[in-house]
């Protein structure tokens, strides 16, 4: 059963080798939204320290967010998500199948230019290994969910803002969690809390936001 | 089919005269109830000790927050109903709640920062409950924004009632991780209602309000699904003899 | 065997057809024709289960397919506007990849010889960025002879085609119907498909056999 999601998995890695240029673009973004901040608010060590575990999740939301209005629209475009889901599979595992894609191009990239990022904000060593870890463990979350929004605006006018006002009030618990986790390690309270709610938003993200895009995804090609 | 019966008044022929009759009903009790909510409120209530006059706000500050969730649920249930049994009306009591529940939502808000600049001198706090009210109000123009964005109705109830329930599984997370959010970040010294308290007179103004409530949500959700069947349903041949009627 | 009755489908609040239905046999070649907008496209995509009816029922070997779900999916072809194939990929690797996620095995040489078939043994390994609308469109058969399946949904198959692969595809779309399997096919262009017991649908007013 689970080798459609292998196959989609593999399918998606393939086409992103082919068009590199998507995957840097969003992560420059992350990297420019988040030196752009020290500019705005000072340079103070302090102050940035105090604002890096926000700051950078805020950047990893958005830069999320950016690749998303991708994820369904390429296939609707050349009629091969009709084919994906005139696949003799469940639909969901499809979707999960490119969920998991869109994390390892998308979300994990994130995780580990977060720790380079990090230091620009003056975080200490074993903050940086916390925020690297909470942006890997919570941004599965964030493309399970984010998923839902661009099955639902797949082919509307304005799309990517819809997805947007859709998506990211449903955002705010990973962000706290995350933040939380590496403000916790900050402030010596330890992340360990914060990390398994992460885990359990990311479990809970991927067994069931797949689903109920596959139910987006058959109402946006009716 | 034995329950057929129960889905006759989901025709939207049949529910758009009903609706016309009952609306005036609600409307009235809705004056009722208000009315006698507002006396108990302004005049029964005793001021109070600590905060003077300026706390009988919240005789509709905790009412339209109870309304802005229920009405979320109410319109989430409409949603389930619209997938599992494909009845048309009950997308459109959906679409046809939230503007209501947006504005209860935005009420809440706006009367808790009128509450909040008298009490704590500032007219936001970053307290638990409003943030998960403006994260809920959100999702009321999220919702919104997707169904008007879609021009297919039926596409765009499905559409709605998908976001409906994933958000609705998602509120009580989001309520979580905001509480969790506000008790470490402290600052959360101030509880907006004290249950303990509270005066009998008190509750029960409270309630006759959120009644008001309830029955002005229920008058205005009908006349708005009137429109939005008329609108809908313009093609059919009811709708051209009431239009040839009028 | 594939059967629908009382069809009705509509677009936004217009209904398009109602009504419609129609019993084909194994070894039967429906052509449903009308004219533009009166609802061909979705009429197909609805037999194929991407659009939902407004009301009636299709049902293959006697089983209604919302019920059969998956099953009825690996039974049938379709072929859409759309040719459902990846510019980034060359034509060898989109048969790979639609292979994997059909669930057939990994079979390099029988990819080569269905794109051998439709005359892309050549560009098997360009990607699909730099073929022709023409050479695009083999792709899409290529895969749908290469999954022999008994139903075959076509949505306008001899679009972009020239005249040659015209009568090779209605040549093999008729030794598909006479071994046994099912076509549901719209074309705008007069082609005979040799050797096929063909059933004509007009979509009008009022659609009927």
């Amino acid at each position: 059963m689970f080798e459609v999601v292998l196959a989609v998995v593999r399918r998606d890695l393939k086409l992103a080798w082919r068009r590199q240029a998507d995957i840097g673009a969003a992560l420059f973004f992350f990297v420019i939204v988040a030196s752009l901040f020290p500019l705005g608010v000072g340079p103070e060590p302090d102050l940035l320290r105090k604002l890096s575990p926000g700051v950078l999740w805020v950047g990893a939301l958005l830069s999320t967010l950016l690749t998303l209005p991708r994820l369904f629209a390429d296939d609707f475009r050349d009629g091969s998500l009709e084919q994906l889901m005139l696949a003799p599979q469940p639909l969901g595992l499809v979707v999960l199948g490119k969920v998991i894609a869109h994390w390892l191009v998308a979300g994990l990239p994130l995780a580990l230019v977060a720790p380079v990022l990090g230091l620009q904000f003056d975080l200490p060593g074993d903050a940086l290994a916390v925020l690297t870890l909470s942006i890997a463990l919570g941004t599965p979350a964030l493309s399970g969910i984010g998923a839902i929004g661009a099955a639902l605006t797949l082919g509307l006018r304005g799309g990517a803002v819809l997805l947007s006002l859709l998506i990211l009030p449903l955002y705010v618990p990973v962000l706290i969690f995350g933040a939380g986790a590496v403000d916790a390690t900050l402030t010596g309270l330890g992340p360990q809390a914060h990390l398994s709610l992460l885990a359990a938003l990311t479990v809970a993200g991927l067994c069931f936001a797949p689903f109920a895009a596959a139910a987006g995804l058959r109402i946006a090609v009716d | 089919m034995s329950n057929l019966n129960l889905f006759h008044y989901a025709a939207p022929a049949t529910f758009y005269p009903l609706a016309g009759r009952l609306r005036p009903l609600f409307v009235a009790l809705a004056i009722l109830f208000g009315a006698a909510g507002l006396w108990l409120g302004l005049f029964v209530a005793p001021t109070d000790f600590q905060q003077g006059e300026g706390y009988r706000i919240i005789f509709v500050h905790v009412p339209a927050s109870w309304m802005s969730m229920f009405i979320y649920c109410a319109m989430a249930f409409w949603g389930a109903m619209n997938l599992v049994f494909n009845t048309r009306l009950s997308g459109m009591m959906a679409q046809a709640l939230a503007p209501t529940g947006a504005l209860f939502a935005f009420l809440s808000l706006w009367t808790g920062a009128l509450w909040g600049k008298p009490m704590w001198g500032t007219w936001w706090v970053w307290d638990a409950r409003l943030t998960s009210e403006l994260v809920l109000f959100f999702l009321y123009v999220g919702y919104m924004a997707l169904v008007a964005s879609i021009d297919d109705p039926r596409r765009a109830d499905k559409a709605g009632a998908v976001l409906l329930l994933v958000g609705v599984v998602n509120i009580p997370i989001i309520y979580f991780s905001v509480q969790w959010w506000s008790t470490l970040h402290q600052g959360a010294s101030i509880s907006m209602t004290k249950a303990p308290s509270m005066a009998h007179t008190m509750l029960w103004g409270m309630l006759l309000m959120a009644l008001s409530f309830w029955m002005y949500t229920i008058a205005v959700a009908f006349a708005r699904v009137r429109a939005i069947i008329l609108d809908r349903e313009r093609h059919t041949d009811w709708v051209r003899a009431l239009v040839r009627q009028a | 065997m594939l059967e629908v009755t009382n069809l009705e489908c509509a677009r936004g609040d217009r209904r398009l057809f109602a009504g419609v239905g129609f019993r084909l046999d194994a070894g039967e070649l429906l052509h449903v024709s009308g004219h533009n907008g009166a609802g061909k496209t979705t009429l197909l995509r609805t037999l194929v289960g991407l659009t939902q009816p407004v009301d009636g029922e299709i049902r293959w070997q006697g089983a209604p397919v919302a019920k059969l779900g998956e099953d009825y999916r690996g039974q049938l072809a379709y072929l859409g506007h759309g040719n459902g194939i990846k510019e980034e990929l060359t034509p060898l690797e989109n048969l790979a990849v639609s292979a994997r996620v059909a669930g057939l095995a990994a079979d390099e040489e029988r990819d080569f010889q269905a794109l051998g078939e439709v005359g892309l043994a050549s560009r098997a390994d360009l990607p699909c960025r730099v073929l022709s609308q023409g050479q695009k469109r083999r792709v899409a058969l290529a895969r749908l002879i290469r999954d022999r399946r008994p139903l075959w949904v076509l949505d306008e198959p001899f679009v972009a085609l020239d005249v040659k692969a015209v009568s090779w595809l209605a040549g093999r779309i008729g030794a598909h119907v006479a071994g046994g399997g099912l076509v549901v096919m719209t074309t705008h262009q007069p082609v005979s498909v040799p050797g096929a017991t063909v059933r004509e649908l007009w979509l009008g007013e009022r659609g009927d056999v």
